[in-house]
């Protein structure tokens, strides 16, 4: 008995500890599934466009900064929840999500939208199955464009329903799609027009988090004067040229 | 890992293999195993404890402690574990965090729910913001096996409740008719004879419990079935290691797991049983 008493007191112990939390530190929330925006390499460590731009924003802003991810279907609830402290995962602001969760200003332009399917194919995109990520602005507009969707939690896997014929084409961004078309040697190809939907992507913070916000916006900004934003694109995404 | 590894595109197959499964990312699939396997470990034992908790509630001559154990076993029993565990940790997180809220930062005035969010001080978080990612590791492995705890003590105590009424009525009587007492019987009569009945039940859940190990997966815990998708997913040549799909070849690892782990369960079971039944003429043992 005595044993378990110890037990209880040292787990009550660690739960009132108190820790020295200096509010400087956050927690950057992201897919890590979604290159060059975001991925996990192959030292098991968050990298792409957003871990590099986060690192800058962060040094900027003054925040020491640590990386997580979560799946993108509960990436939203897990940052009200307060698992973290900022989402960025490609995600475009957009006024629904905007009801929920604040968005800084855009740190990366509206990406039109392509369809991708099998070389040599010609799907019909307006009635065909088309392919797209849960919870995305693709996924809205395939589902209000008559076509048949099918989604999936991950844009690889929806890749993935193409090359096995189980979706005629893929809906997703095309700074995400460039990257998977070249790596297909071929076999993907992009058809149809560009579709221009949602806004640019910006970082995602708690509705009462205003502090992170204005200091994030401030620092997208200086980013954005002195150039560096635009280079750090052009890095990831082919020698995109960006202006703001 | 290796010397060679150093620029991955110029190697044979052979080498290219041998750095492509010793990455930092592998190593963390091969520790996944680990981390399923030290839960199972971890919860069995609380899973018995809660199961003899209940059990022990139900027999109980005390009524609310009766209500109790019966309240707990057909809650847990009638709601889909997936709903609990999304649920109960998420409550389970929020509660702790809540309370430590209230007794460390006494002078906070904003209200804890903010429309959507959920705020609290930065004292009162849960782990703090600034552990290391280690830290909340290890706290979103604690919070997953006390939700598997819960769930799956509920069952086994249905398990257990079940096998203490299984044991003959007769033999309790004649404990008593020898002058022992209650608890005596208990220890020396009921408890023994109960495992024969308990355990078909219980090996059932143990498999049960190993196969419901993917659910780590959506409580945040990056296991098995977490690696080998992202591993197993199409890789650009924004990787060190691009390759095409291979969730199939990941996932074969994973059913050979399984089915080893289970197997072996089936065994260990197997001699348990006979243990469990020297001595009796009716079930397992015969001898």
């Amino acid at each position: 008995m005595n044993f378990l008493v110890k037990i209880a007191a040292i787990a009550l112990a660690a739960t009132f500890a108190v820790n020295g939390a200096s509010a400087k530190t956050l927690r950057m929330g992201t897919e890590g599934k979604y290159p060059p925006f975001n991925f996990v390499n192959d030292n098991g460590q968050v990298d792409g466009f957003e871990r590099e731009l986060g690192d800058e924003l962060c040094k900027r802003a003054g925040y020491t900064c640590t990386w997580v991810t979560n799946d993108w279907d509960s990436i939203i609830p897990n940052l009200v929840s307060g698992n973290y402290d900022t989402i960025m995962a490609g995600m475009s602001i957009t006024p629904e999500r905007q009801k929920v969760i604040d968005f800084t200003q855009e740190y990366f332009p509206p990406d039109p939208s392509s369809y991708v399917a099998l070389a040599g194919t010609k799907p019909d995109l307006k009635k065909g199955v088309i392919a797209a990520q849960t919870s995305t602005i693709q996924a809205n507009y395939v589902a209000s464009s008559g076509a048949r969707l099918v989604e999936f939690a991950s844009a690889d896997e929806t890749i993935a329903a193409v090359k096995s014929g189980e979706a005629d084409a893929v809906l997703a961004d095309t700074g995400y799609l460039n990257d998977i078309v070249k790596a297909s040697n071929g076999e993907l190809a992009f058809v149809g027009d560009k579709v221009y939907i949602g806004g640019g992507i910006g970082m995602g913070v708690r509705k009462s988090d205003s502090e992170i916000r204005d200091k994030m916006n401030a620092a997208i900004e200086s980013m954005k004067k002195d150039g560096s934003l635009s280079k750090l694109i052009a890095k990831w995404f082919n020698g995109r040229k960006v202006t703001w | 890992m290796f010397e060679y590894c150093t620029d991955p595109s110029s190697l044979d197959s052979l080498q290219w293999w041998s750095c492509y499964l010793t990455t930092n990312k592998q190593i963390m699939f091969y520790q996944s195993f680990g981390t399923v396997l030290a839960l199972l470990l971890a919860t069995a034992p609380v899973i018995l404890l809660f199961g003899f908790g209940g059990a022990l509630a139900r027999r109980s001559r005390f009524l609310p402690l009766r209500l109790f154990g019966l309240g707990y076993t057909s809650m847990v029993r009638g709601i889909p574990d997936i709903i609990f565990f999304m649920f109960a940790l998420i409550a389970l997180d929020q509660g702790i965090e809540y309370v430590r809220h209230i007794v460390l930062c006494p002078d906070w005035t904003e209200p804890v729910r903010q429309g959507n969010d959920f705020v609290v001080c930065a004292a009162a978080k849960m782990p703090p913001n600034n552990a290391p990612q280690w830290v909340h590791e290890v706290y979103g492995f604690f919070l997953a096996l006390v939700g598997y705890s819960v769930v799956y003590g509920a069952f086994a105590a249905n398990t257990l409740f079940g096998a203490f009424q299984a044991v003959p009525h007769a033999q309790l009587e004649t404990a008593a008719a020898f002058g022992m007492s209650k608890r005596k019987a208990f220890w020396r009569i009921l408890l023994p004879q109960m495992w024969v009945y308990a355990l078909p039940g219980l090996s059932n859940l143990w498999m049960i419990l190993v196969k419901a190990t993917p659910l780590l997966f959506l409580l945040g815990v990056k296991d098995i079935v977490y690696w080998a998708n992202e591993l197993g997913g199409a890789k650009t040549a924004r990787f060190t290691y691009p390759h095409g799909d291979w969730r199939l070849g990941y996932f074969l690892v994973l059913l050979a797991f399984y089915l080893i782990l289970t197997w072996v369960s089936e065994r260990g079971f197997e001699r348990l049983n006979r243990y469990v039944s020297r001595g009796h003429a009716s079930r397992g043992g015969s001898t």
